[in-house]
């Protein structure tokens, strides 16, 4: 090999004063890093992913994690990713795999908008002695109501609303796969979600019998691969999502490597065991928005018109026109994938490189709608890169209705961000398929702390509505006016419908 | 800050605008002396089936016969004159006011069911976006509104209020804060036959503004108030709800309360808040609305501002304040303070 080894992307060292020997960190790192020699532990930095589970578990704090500990000769172009991707290209000749969310250091918009607070003219609302109301209904509505006066004085409505999804607060966890992440994991979220009164995502892996008992708090997928889907399947879900693309690889389909798909998730996903399982890019009875209309009638009327249906896409660059497209369809939601959203596995390529932000597409999105006096037909679900509840008040504010979040309520149960799910080794428990990593992840527990999270979120969220002299949800959403831009280029401003701090 | 009144003779008796006057300016302490302004119904019986546009000309030499064309081009102007105005040593006349008798052509908006009213509000909008010089801020059928930068008895006196006899009132003393002495700036606002005076500050004007223009409506005036003026034309004009449906609307009852009503009544109420949900106010107000047929006070959901009404015969009146009332009509009965989010409605003997 001409190229030789690369240097290391973290360096692992014990101090020798503060390790007593225990061991626990062989125990626990997945990836081969420690091993013991005679009395010593031994370090293989080389096979460090930084998932922090051995620094976790060290009852000493005697381990130290270093990133990259040998410097390249720096520059402004040839980055060390770059120079890094080429090295392995050149000896693999294949297309790099990736995992998390986009990691090119993009401005992040989020963080070039503030919030707004009430002074004096109007005086903010106190959550703790006031009522606030989060409750979201995500569905379409109608754009009037149709009323019959009646003798006695009282007004009978005739219009039938369609199903909507009501959700107590406006975060709902997204659509993460069983097989790519563990049936351990699923069901800490499953718990979470129906004690919250919000909803999951199964992703396009099916729906797992173990979870059956919170399946009405589940919105089942249905993506271009089909795995897992039958009329069983869409009957338990509280509602049905079609994907078309995710946010993390617009323009191709899932990939779950054939490594994490053991006997238990063959037979969830109707596949072989060890198979990869490659979603194709476009659903093949999908080539244009008159063939999705048709999906969405089909699966409606194959559940009797009960059940929402979403459509998710990627945040391209045309989602405003695409939206409103689907918002033409029977179609409920449409989801709107940023290109920050995580994933399992993605090639590199496209995590980095292909897709916009979802702030700049919600709000582009929702002023399309309304251009077109169709935004009631649809509600707008805002995922990809949402971290904090100033993020999820911040997109309200852009025009979406609610947020999915993955890779939050994933951190709420111990992941690190090491973006290495797609080699099926987590040791968390989270993203693999191994029995005695899945059994590290207690269902119970972890349930608590992604409940705890979203709990907290909405305790914030609903602070920040009464500072901004708003009690209801509605009031915030698609409110511009309440946020403004910090250091956002005009351009920008404009797609956003912002003004700049101080106007 | 700033107070309001509201007067409805369900009778359809007239009332000059004296006592109004003086009722408005017993809620100075509410205003700054920056803006004022009334609307009454009833004062044009000689042209009352014409538009009766008032306006705001910077220059009328410059200004005006604009404005004459675009509406000879929808319709006739079957008279118009200046609206008369006597000196005040607090009031700097920086608009000429004037008004127009206008009949719509309604053959120019055949695709209509309802041409002349749309034909009136599309020039509303347009006039206003255009900012050239002219404001049109009254235009509905046999009422007026008179208003402009000063203290209410001032502004009154400026168009000698006293002169005009209606049978409903809406007054408003200003304490402004989006935008100081500006004439278009101060209450009532109007669009067709509706006006609305307003306490308060829309905390929702961002969600309100984008839902209402996405139905054609424009905003531009600089202040929220002129959103209820167009969420109340959208609700009861063009989607038929009553004025008590529509206020259910703009200030609904809050969920836990939805939940304990009984099945029918549950449904209605929550239809009505997943269809109007872009149309709820929120933030602290005060509101009243009037149309020819009814004067509607209500305030925001939790009321953040005060609301008082009173009756006395066929009369209803609404205020800020009590005083106030009682300035019109010492002998005023049932007094009572409306429970947030619930309407008073007085409405004319059909």
């Amino acid at each position: 090999m001409s190229i030789g080894s690369t240097p290391l992307k973290f360096k692992v060292s014990i101090d020798p004063d503060r390790c007593m020997s225990c061991g626990r960190c062989i125990e626990n790192c997945s990836y081969g890093v420690y091993r013991k020699e005679g009395d010593d532990i031994r370090i293989n930095s080389r096979n460090c992913v930084a998932c922090h589970r051995c620094l976790a578990f060290c009852p000493r704090d005697a381990i130290d994690i270093e990133e990259k500990p040998n410097d390249y000769r720096s520059h402004p172009l040839w980055t060390r990713e770059v120079r890094e991707a080429i090295f392995n290209q050149a000896k693999t000749g294949r297309i790099i795999l990736a995992g998390m969310g986009n990691a090119l250091p993009y401005p992040v918009i989020f963080d070039r908008l503030v919030l707004d607070a009430c002074q004096v003219t109007n005086p903010s609302i106190d959550p703790l002695r006031e009522p606030m109301e989060l409750r979201t209904y995500l569905g379409k509505k109608p754009s009037s109501l149709t009323l019959k006066q009646l003798p006695d004085g009282e007004v009978e409505l005739i219009t039938k609303l369609t199903p909507n999804l009501q959700i107590e607060t406006p975060i709902m966890i997204g659509h993460m796969s069983y097989g790519a992440i563990s049936l351990n994991a699923q069901t800490a979220l499953a718990k979470a979600v129906s004690r919250i009164g919000t909803f999951m995502g199964t992703g396009e892996g099916g729906l797992h019998e173990s979870l059956y008992p919170y399946q009405k708090n589940m919105i089942v997928q249905v993506a271009s691969g089909r795995f897992g889907v039958d009329i069983n399947y869409l009957e338990r879900g509280a509602a049905i999502e079609i994907k078309i693309g995710q946010g993390a690889k617009p323009g191709i389909g899932g990939h779950l490597p054939g490594e994490k798909v053991c006997a238990d998730v063959s037979c969830t996903r109707m596949i072989p065991e060890g198979s990869d399982a490659i979603s194709p890019a476009p659903h093949h009875d999908i080539y244009s928005i008159e063939d999705l209309k048709q999906l969405v009638r089909g699966l409606k009327e194959a559940t009797e018109w009960k059940k929402p249906v979403f459509v998710k896409i990627a945040a391209v660059h045309n989602s405003a026109a695409i939206a409103a497209g689907i918002a033409r369809s029977s179609a409920d939601a449409v989801v709107i994938d940023g290109f920050r959203g995580g994933t399992g596995a993605a090639p590199r390529v496209f995590r980095d490189h292909v897709g916009i932000p979802v702030e700049a597409a919600v709000a582009s999105v929702d002023a399309k709608l309304r251009q077109q006096g169709i935004r009631h037909k649809v509600s707008i679900i805002a995922s990809g890169g949402i971290r904090e509840s100033a993020d999820v008040a911040k997109i309200i504010c852009l025009g979406a209705d609610a947020v999915y979040i993955g890779t939050s309520a994933l951190v709420a149960m111990g992941c690190r961000v090491c973006g290495t799910c797609y080699q099926g080794n987590c040791a968390w428990g989270i993203a693999t398929q191994k029995p005695e990593l899945v059994k590290r992840l207690d269902p119970e527990t972890n349930s608590v702390q992604v409940e705890n999270l979203i709990h907290g979120w909405t305790l914030e969220l609903a602070e920040l509505m009464g500072a901004a002299g708003i009690n209801s949800i509605e009031s915030l959403r698609g409110n511009r006016d309440r946020l403004r831009g910090y250091m956002l280029d005009e351009g920008l401003m404009e797609v956003l419908d912002v003004k700049t701090v101080g106007a | 800050m700033c107070g309001i009144i509201g007067v409805i003779d369900r009778n359809r008796q007239l009332m000059d605008g004296g006592k109004i006057r003086d009722s408005l300016a017993m809620m100075d302490e509410r205003g700054s002396g920056e803006g004022a302004g009334y609307v009454a119904y009833g004062i044009y019986p000689d042209y009352k089936d014409y538009y009766a546009l008032h306006v705001f000309f910077d220059n009328i030499r410059e200004n005006k016969v604009p404005l004459d064309n675009l509406l000879e081009k929808w319709g006739t102007i079957v008279h118009d004159e200046q609206i008369k105005t006597y000196e005040q040593p607090n009031i700097r006349k920086v608009h000429t006011p004037w008004r127009y008798f206008f009949r719509p052509d309604r053959s120019l908006m055949p695709k209509s069911t309802t041409p002349d009213e749309d034909i009136v509000t599309h020039l509303v909008m347009k006039v206003n976006a255009e900012k050239n010089g002219a404001l049109i801020f009254s235009s509905g059928k046999n009422l007026g509104v008179f208003k402009a930068a000063g203290w209410p008895e001032d502004v009154a006196n400026f168009y000698r209020i006293e002169d005009y006899k209606g049978y409903l009132w809406l007054a408003h003393n200003r304490y402004p804060t989006n935008t100081s002495g500006w004439w278009g700036g101060a209450h009532p606002f109007n669009l067709l036959n509706w006006s609305v005076v307003h306490n308060g500050e829309i905390t929702s004007y961002g969600t309100n503004r984008r839902y209402i223009e996405s139905y054609g409506y424009k905003c531009t005036m600089y202040t929220d108030t002129e959103v209820v003026a167009y969420l109340v034309d959208l609700l009861v004009r063009k989607h038929g709800l009553s004025e008590k449906l529509a206020v259910r609307a703009l200030a609904p009852p809050f969920w836990e309360e939805i939940d304990r009503m009984p099945p029918k009544e549950q449904e209605l109420n929550r239809a009505i808040r997943l269809t109007y949900g872009p149309a709820l106010m929120n933030g602290p107000f005060a509101i009243c609305v009037a149309n020819e047929n009814a004067l509607v006070g209500f305030t925001d959901r939790i009321k953040l501002r005060p609301l008082v009404s009173g009756e006395s015969g066929d009369r209803l009146y609404i205020s800020s304040e009590e005083a106030a009332i009682r300035r019109i009509d010492p002998d005023v009965e049932n007094i009572s303070m409306p429970k947030a989010g619930e309407p008073v409605i007085g409405r004319v003997y059909s």
